[in-house]
């Protein structure tokens, strides 16, 4: 509970929790918010690019759709690509980084500069290059972001083994009979998780970041799907007049990943090993 | 000895690293005898901590044992494979006490949740359902807690092992080696880490155990006055090669071994004047074929370094390993 009111305590931290339970919040429950539900597919030429106003919050675009509920119900599309690019990413890095760390030899040795291969690669343009490869779509986005991310996880999941490997416990755990298998997975990853849940926070924000950033390259997200990167890219035709076609989108996507990136900086600093060894 | 439960003979181990190979251990040989608690006493870098791994079979990656055998009640525990290791030796016939009590417990899990994993793995299963062995096992790790004398046992199993004093936790780990009732438990230094008067307690609590349980006990210290309180028998080590062995009282009143006889000489309760030994322990990496204490003995003779190390006996079980005592026909041969 100390840890719970330390986190409290923290104000930037705590404005992150609350816009990413927001986000969670519209992204559960958009299709009941949006007060235009229909408006995925809809089209009302008659009304195109409405300024906003009491009506439509935030303008409509140029099929006449309200922008206000395409940018709810794109935040459910968000979040979802974040999570399984996230977790697609942990689930290859974390168990690679516990191999490697754990193990001497070659084995580890090429998980490891594979690992530093593609680390050395801009991730967006890896994940562009690779999107671009496969038939552009929102899966091979996810696949690509996925991809490009795992890397980050596995140096960390190896530095914190490499690490506990020499523990004494784990010393103990053979000493008592504990196969590889248990010391590693039951013992060892248990107390490598608070790093890897910082990164992971991180990573979300990340992720919908460059998610974006294909969507308005057109590798990502296909018409009509409210997508955010996607509604910008379709926006550029119609500015500087139809400005509030592309600053909401912008706006959600600032907010998403402000709040995943203080969440995850809050959590780093509680679990940050040198302010747990002063508690 | 006719009964030993652990026999280790003429082991010679060595590890490889980016210095070469260092000969660790060169000429170990002692033997426990069943019942008896039997301490391991060498300096920092003797290679003691070495020799557990070896029994237990967790030594470090280009670790080699060069010769000779480890039988531990009828079974050669050199040629048993990983997986019998585990499920039939490690834990539960052979339990282990480690070293630092501080970092011998996982620190994210609860203690009960800990304990609770050993039984698991090595408790015979007895044909009742889930429910009725686990109820059993708390009952077993709870009358082990109260039996190592740590305070509020039905608590303990809720907390973390931060949350434990030092004493404490030297407890807990204790009854973690005891709770699968094995035959012989290895104690690594276990009273180090402690303070003095927590240290006494320990030692008087390992010993009450050690008869109640009827375990035999393989302690390994550098405390020689560890030794003379706990332990029936004693083994010396310098260097890696087994250098006196015999009854504690024995050969605390009788050293024969110049190396024991300067070691007994430094402890500050029987020496006068403190001595201290000249010179350093030589390093493994290239060792003479002989007695490594030569160069530092002032008894040294030319043979000292070329006389393959062995041990000889007067018949009482007095053993050492010096060529001042080698009889006649040992020479020769």
């Amino acid at each position: 509970m100390l840890i719970l009111k330390k986190f409290l305590r923290d104000i930037p931290a705590l404005i992150g929790l609350i816009i990413v339970v927001f986000a969670l919040v519209i992204a559960i429950f958009g299709p009941w918010i949006a007060p235009h539900p229909g408006d995925i597919v809809a089209s009302h030429l008659l009304q195109r690019l409405k300024p906003p106003s009491a009506q439509f919050p935030f303008g409509t675009d140029n099929l006449g759709r309200d922008i206000f509920s395409r940018v709810i119900l794109g935040t459910r599309g968000a979040l979802e690509v974040a999570l399984t690019v996230v977790a697609i990413a942990a689930a290859i890095g974390v168990p690679l980084g516990l191999i490697a760390g754990y193990t001497v030899g070659w084995m580890s040795e090429v998980i490891m500069r594979v690992t530093d291969v593609f680390l050395s690669l801009p991730q967006l343009v890896l994940a562009l290059a690779l999107a671009q490869l496969l038939t552009p779509s929102l899966e091979t986005a996810m696949l690509a972001l996925a991809l490009t991310y795992w890397p980050f996880f596995t140096r960390l999941v190896y530095a914190e083994t490499r690490r506990l490997r020499a523990a004494l416990f784990v010393d103990a755990l053979q000493g008592i009979g504990a196969g590889t298998a248990r010391i590693v997975f039951a013992h060892i990853l248990p107390n490598a998780i608070s790093p890897v849940i910082v990164r992971a926070t991180i990573g979300l924000g990340f992720t919908i970041l460059v998610a974006a950033v294909l969507g308005f390259l057109g590798v990502g997200a296909t018409p009509p799907q409210p997508d955010w990167g996607l509604t910008i890219s379709e926006s550029r035709n119609y500015l500087p007049d139809a400005w509030w076609y592309a600053t909401f989108p912008g706006f959600a996507i600032l907010v998403a990943v402000l709040g995943f990136n203080l969440l995850g900086d809050g959590l780093r600093d509680l679990v940050d090993p040198r302010l747990r060894r002063s508690r | 000895m006719a009964d030993a439960i652990l026999e280790v003979r003429d082991l010679r181990l060595s590890i490889g690293g980016d210095e070469g190979i260092a000969k660790v251990l060169d000429h170990i040989d002692f033997a426990l005898g069943r019942g008896r608690i039997l301490g391991i006493v060498g300096e920092s870098g003797c290679g003691k901590s070495t020799i557990i791994r070896a029994i237990i079979g967790i030594l470090p990656a280009g670790a080699r044992v060069e010769a000779g055998t480890i039988r531990f009640d009828g079974d050669d525990l050199l040629a048993l494979g990983e997986e019998v290791l585990n499920t039939r030796i490690r834990g539960s016939r052979i339990g282990f006490i480690p070293q630092d009590p501080y970092l011998a417990l996982n620190p994210v899990f609860k203690v009960g949740t800990q304990l609770m994993e050993i039984m698991r793995w090595h408790a015979p299963d007895d044909g009742l359902g889930r429910k009725g062995r686990g109820e059993r096992h708390r009952e077993c790790i709870l009358g082990l807690l109260r039996r190592v004398q740590l305070p509020d046992p039905e608590g303990a199993l809720e907390r973390y092992p931060h949350q434990f004093s030092g004493g404490q936790r030297q407890r807990l780990v204790i009854a973690a080696a005891l709770a699968t009732s094995p035959a012989l438990v290895i104690a690594d230094e276990p009273t180090t880490a402690l303070d003095v008067t927590t240290q006494q307690q320990i030692l008087d609590l390992l010993r009450d155990l050690a008869e109640e349980f009827g375990l035999s006990m393989l302690f390994v210290t550098h405390d020689l006055g560890v030794v003379a309180q706990l332990c029936d028998d004693l083994c010396v080590i310098y260097a890696g090669q087994t250098v006196e062995s015999g009854g504690t009282a024995e050969v605390l009143a009788r050293p024969r071994h110049p190396y024991t006889r300067a070691l007994l000489a430094c402890h500050p309760d029987r020496a006068e004047t403190f001595s201290g030994i000249p010179g350093n322990v030589p390093s493994p990496l290239r060792p003479g074929a002989g007695c490594r204490f030569a160069p530092r003995c002032v008894e040294a003779r030319d043979i000292c370094d070329r006389r393959r190390p062995h041990l000889s006996t007067d018949g009482t079980g007095h053993r050492v390993d010096c060529v001042r005592y080698d009889q006649p026909e040992v020479v020769a041969s």
